[in-house]
């Protein structure tokens, strides 16, 4: 069965793609045709969903994957109900990968817990987007690439979560990165959606840098990259130290950071997080897919992954807390003040994100896997909401463009609203609430029973980067669906509720996101934790964080319900009451302002910094070093001495009789002087 | 008494003359063969030359069979001459340069 989950996308992926598209008729011809089209709907600065243009192909590729993916999400859904009751890891061997000297990697699914977490995540939110693509895209001509771009994802990135050897990971790993640059540059007639998909390579590419690394850090350590050697012999490198940089460093430590390096690229951790916003240019269901359930999570599951050597690395554990709790403030802040619907999801992503890794950091992999779990549902809830309320907006993005629709589109409206209960973690403790008050909460409390000082640094950012989140979520839902609207008539005139087939997978993910933290958090981080999570997550018998959460003072408790009230109150203040405070505040505050609305001067920083010295290099290498110098001496330079010999030579064929006579007696001449005088000895 | 060294010299002479009016001679291609065949007869001084001071008619035989070579390359070239006037209407040197690439 978990082989058919692995390959049922694959084989989607490839059908689709290669005979669905028009990939082996008329080559080149609709490409023109695709430009023309969109050459006019581009808008200057903010890149808009495109929902104009007309798709006469089949339907068949939609329906295959779409249909495949929903076959796999249930029997992730068997498969993960199973190891609620009774867990028993396996391990399915595929096929013999590479075998070369000491180094061995096979093909294997490596099936525990975690693995059975990641598989109903990813193919759940996988299917659901499948699903609401079909609404979503139906206008668009090149649909069959999309969705077998989706689903090529979805493979990629169930090979990375059943990975048996850090190889076969790092397949995975470059492979969901492969398929987000595609997305990202789906419409790949906008400038800046290539742009975006670049950025998004490239940093990821920093990233993998240090995971691959760290891959060879591990292999030289353990003699082997398979998970189940390196965790039984994880304590043998403890205390070691290994050569790294004309340096003696800790083994473990230096291991750990170097794939928790890989870590942040992929999921946008701060100093590494500059491509997640750009990436909101992939069309708004790959934003859901992608950008925010699955790929950008690949992170916070390598850690877990590695938790027997993570555990065994407590410095590694600090710098992974401080960068989590760096980035879920950071994130947070910028959110507050952007203007894009979709960026402030994304902000968001990024800042949840950094939560899961403090929860990591502090050693309570259950939560940050838990928050991983419930964070999938609600925040590709409220990114298919939001595409749902572009669609109506005609593209819009800009929600200082829009403003009072709920009345028009209720359903959008409500998912949306239950979508920022679950984010804002709204409930109360000891009662219960939504989704995310159950992993949220549960990571505050897990940092502040750390108890270590990096943990209470995270602990303090994160209760503000709490009432932060809670003042976006308000503050995006109510300039875009309460006061009066600031749409022009034309856009009025067009809004209208979205289509079944995206409003049914909004449906079901609002269930998730009420329901997943309420029915799963015994499981996950409650009492019958130990039993679920089996041998997948490993901790220090002397790590016992998961008791001491529970026994935090009430105020810490009460912490981020606070944070989250008084966010509300906040936001319920500024936007519904009194809407002139923001922009007096904006005045009196510029600099402040100014520095949250350019997200910290990141981009304008690493600009300075890697941008364009590496421009500079790459001129420098392309006009003097290749231009210049190689061609200059090398292919032109030859020819063009060649040409110059062949002048001289040329004008030494006159064409009359006495001057080639003239050359033979002087060639005679000097044979007979050479016979006459050398020759003769 | 006139040895052999004089006629060595007069055909050296010759044979200097003849080159000279191959390569000075910039005007008409007629004297360019009449130099060839001043060229020729002074080898053929030279081989009679020798033939008589080394008591070989070898010698005698080679200038008669250059005397018939030089005959024929007479012949044909200006035979060639005469066509080449006739399609180009000159033969002045300058203008005989068609070998020029």
């Amino acid at each position: 069965m978990v082989q058919a989950i692995l390959f049922l996308p694959l084989l989607g992926a490839l059908i689709a793609g290669l005979l669905g598209t028009n990939m082996f008729k008329n080559l080149g011809s609709d490409a023109e045709a695709y430009a023309d089209h969109h050459a006019g709907g581009d808008h200057a600065d903010h890149a808009h969903d495109d929902h104009h243009g007309h798709y006469e192909g089949p339907m068949w590729p939609m329906y295959l994957t779409t249909g495949l993916l929903c076959l796999g999400a249930i029997m992730s859904w068997i498969i993960f109900l199973g190891f609620l009751h009774e867990g028993h890891d396996t391990r399915i061997e595929l096929l013999r990968w590479i075998s070369s000297g000491s180094l061995n990697a096979g093909w294997a699914i490596r099936l525990d817990a975690l693995t059975a977490v990641m598989l109903v995540v990813v193919n759940t939110v996988s299917a659901l987007v499948h699903v609401y693509s079909l609404g979503y895209m139906s206008h668009d001509e090149h649909q069959p690439r999309f969705f077998a771009y989706l689903s090529l994802f979805t493979f990629a990135m169930l090979m990375l979560v059943t990975s048996d050897n850090l190889v076969q990971m790092f397949f995975g790993w470059e492979g969901v990165g492969l398929a987000s640059y595609l997305l990202i540059g789906f419409w790949y007639t906008r400038e800046s959606a290539n742009a975006a998909a670049i950025k998004a390579f490239v940093v990821n590419r920093v990233g993998d840098f240090g995971f691959a690394l760290g891959i060879f850090g591990v292999f030289m350590v353990y003699g082997s990259v398979e998970f189940q050697t390196i965790f039984d012999n994880a304590p043998s490198a403890v205390g070691k130290t290994i050569h790294f940089l004309g340096h003696d460093w800790d083994t473990l430590t230096t291991l750990c950071l170097l794939l928790f390096m890989g870590a942040m690229g992929k999921s946008a951790q701060f100093l590494l997080h500059t491509w997640l916003p750009d990436a909101m240019e992939g069309p708004t269901p790959v934003s859901a897919l992608i950008h925010a359930a699955t790929m950008v999570t690949a992170g916070v599951f390598l850690v877990a992954r590695m938790s027997p050597l993570f555990e065994l690395a407590p410095a590694a554990r600090d710098v992974v807390v401080i960068i989590g709790g760096t980035t879920a403030f950071f994130a947070a802040t910028v959110g507050l003040v952007q203007n894009d619907i979709k960026r402030v999801i994304a902000y968001s992503t990024c800042s949840q994100l950094g939560y899961m890794f403090v929860a990591m950091g502090v050693g309570a992999y259950g939560a940050g896997i838990f928050h991983l779990f419930t964070h999938a549902f609600f925040k590709a809830l409220l990114f298919l909401g939001a595409g749902s309320v572009i669609h109506a907006m005609s593209g819009e993005q800009d929600m200082r463009k829009m403003g009072g629709l709920a009345p028009h589109i209720r359903l959008t409206w409500a998912m949306m609203l239950i979508g920022t209960f679950a984010l804002t973690g709204v409930g109360i403790p000891g009662v219960g609430g939504f989704a995310g008050f159950y992993s949220k909460d549960a990571i505050i409390e897990a940092a502040y029973a750390a108890g270590t000082s990096p943990a209470m640094y995270a602990f303090g950012l994160l209760v503000i980067a709490a009432f932060c989140t809670s003042f976006y979520s308000w503050r995006l839902a109510f300039m875009t669906f309460n006061g009066k609207t600031n749409a022009d008539a034309e856009t009025v005139s067009h809004i209208h509720e979205s289509s079944k087939v995206m409003l049914v997978p909004l449906y079901v993910l609002a269930a998730g996101a009420v329901f997943a933290g309420w029915y799963f958090e015994q499981y996950f981080i409650g009492h019958e934790e130990a039993l679920f999570w089996g041998k997948a997550l490993y901790r220090l018998p002397e790590n016992e964080i998961l008791h001491h959460m529970h026994e935090v003072p009430t105020l810490v408790k009460w912490s981020a319900f606070i944070a989250m009230i008084s966010g509300f109150a906040l936001a319920f203040l500024f936007y519904i009451r009194d809407t002139s405070i923001p922009k007096r505040l904006a005045a009196m505050h510029q600099p402040l302002y100014q520095f949250l609305l350019n997200k910290w001067y990141f981009d304008e920083l690493y600009n300075f910094l890697f941008v364009r010295p590496a421009m500079w290099l790459g001129r420098f290498l392309w006009k003097t070093g290749d231009g210049e110098i190689i061609d200059g001496f090398g292919p032109d330079g030859v020819a063009a001495s060649v040409a110059g010999v062949t002048v001289q030579v040329n004008r030494l064929q006159t064409g009359y009789v006495y001057h080639y006579a003239f050359a033979m007696l002087i060639g005679v001449a000097a044979i007979i002087s050479w016979f006459t005088f050398g020759g003769a000895h | 008494m006139i040895g052999l060294t004089h006629y060595l010299v007069v055909a050296a002479i010759l044979f200097t003359i003849g080159i000279l009016g191959i390569f000075l001679n910039r005007k008409n291609v007629i004297i360019i063969m009449m130099s060839i065949e001043l060229m020729l007869l002074a080898v053929n001084i030279n081989l009679v030359a020798f033939s008589s001071a080394l008591h070989d008619l070898v010698g005698q035989v080679f200038a008669l069979l250059i005397l018939t070579v030089a005959a024929g390359e007479a012949a044909i070239g200006l035979a060639i001459l005469v066509t080449y006037f006739r399609n180009r209407g000159s033969i002045a040197v300058e203008d005989i340069n068609l070998m020029k690439g």
